[in-house]
């Protein structure tokens, strides 16, 4: 899969494409580690991502662990209604921060 | 009725999405259920990779019929791997903290959760699950 990685100062924006699914998400996850090291703030935006199906909710709730565990942040921006309607029946939305 | 047979490999549920798909936008179907479907697709091929066949090789069949009045469509998957029914997962806690919380089990309940009808049953050697979707 396609992921763009932006860095400004410590933060880090990850902009994965296509499917958060059982294939990409290990692969997203596996991408986005070594990425973080030394950042304060995780932004994932998935302006290009067309769902999440719970592979990809086990990497986002991996990341938002491991950057409490370094009073850190992370948060989820540019969610389409589809992905929202699954944070919000899985009870994410009160897990992430999501703009 | 159209189905298709692929190895129960990972990345196999890239080419049975596409075959969903394909019977969904013959039917127009709207995004939004086509997305509910597409993730149950994930869910469920998933299951069968990771838990029907484990460490062993096989096949998995995916049959896709649509019917009339409602408007449905209904997708059964089969494998010859061990007997799993995925619809005795424990349902996860979806309201603890962002620490305590467990992936396990979220697929199911996301299933349960955006299908009209699931059902399970293991006949002749076979695990099929069938879930079916309404537009």
């Amino acid at each position: 899969m396609t992921i763009n990685f932006e860095k400004n100062g410590t933060t880090l924006t990850a902009k994965p494409e296509g499917r958060l699914d059982s294939v990409t998400s290990p692969e997203f996850g596996q991408c986005l580690e070594p990425e973080m090291n030394g950042m304060t703030e995780v932004i994932i935006d998935l302006e290009k991502v067309e769902y999440v199906s719970s592979g990809g909710l086990r990497v986002l709730l991996t990341v938002q662990q491991e950057m409490e565990d370094r009073e850190g942040t992370m948060k989820v921006i540019h969610v389409n209604p589809q992905i929202m309607q699954i944070f919000d029946m899985v009870g994410f939305l009160d897990v992430f921060t999501v703009e | 009725m159209k189905e298709i047979t692929v190895p129960a490999a990972p990345d196999s549920v890239e080419t049975v999405t596409a075959f969903v798909n394909e019977q969904l936008d013959a039917i127009r179907c709207p995004l939004p259920v086509r997305t509910q479907v597409d993730i149950a697709v994930d869910e469920v091929f998933s299951n069968i990779v990771r838990y029907a066949y484990g460490p062993e090789k096989g096949t998995a069949t995916v049959r896709a019929d649509v019917t009339d009045e409602p408007l449905s469509m209904t997708i059964t998957f089969i494998d010859r791997g061990k007997p799993y029914n995925p619809l005795t997962t424990a349902a996860p806690d979806t309201t603890l903290p962002a620490r305590q919380r467990r992936i396990g089990g979220l697929g199911v309940f996301i299933l349960k959760n955006t299908m009209d009808d699931i059902a399970y049953e293991y006949r002749d050697g076979m695990n099929i699950l069938t879930i079916r979707k309404m537009f």
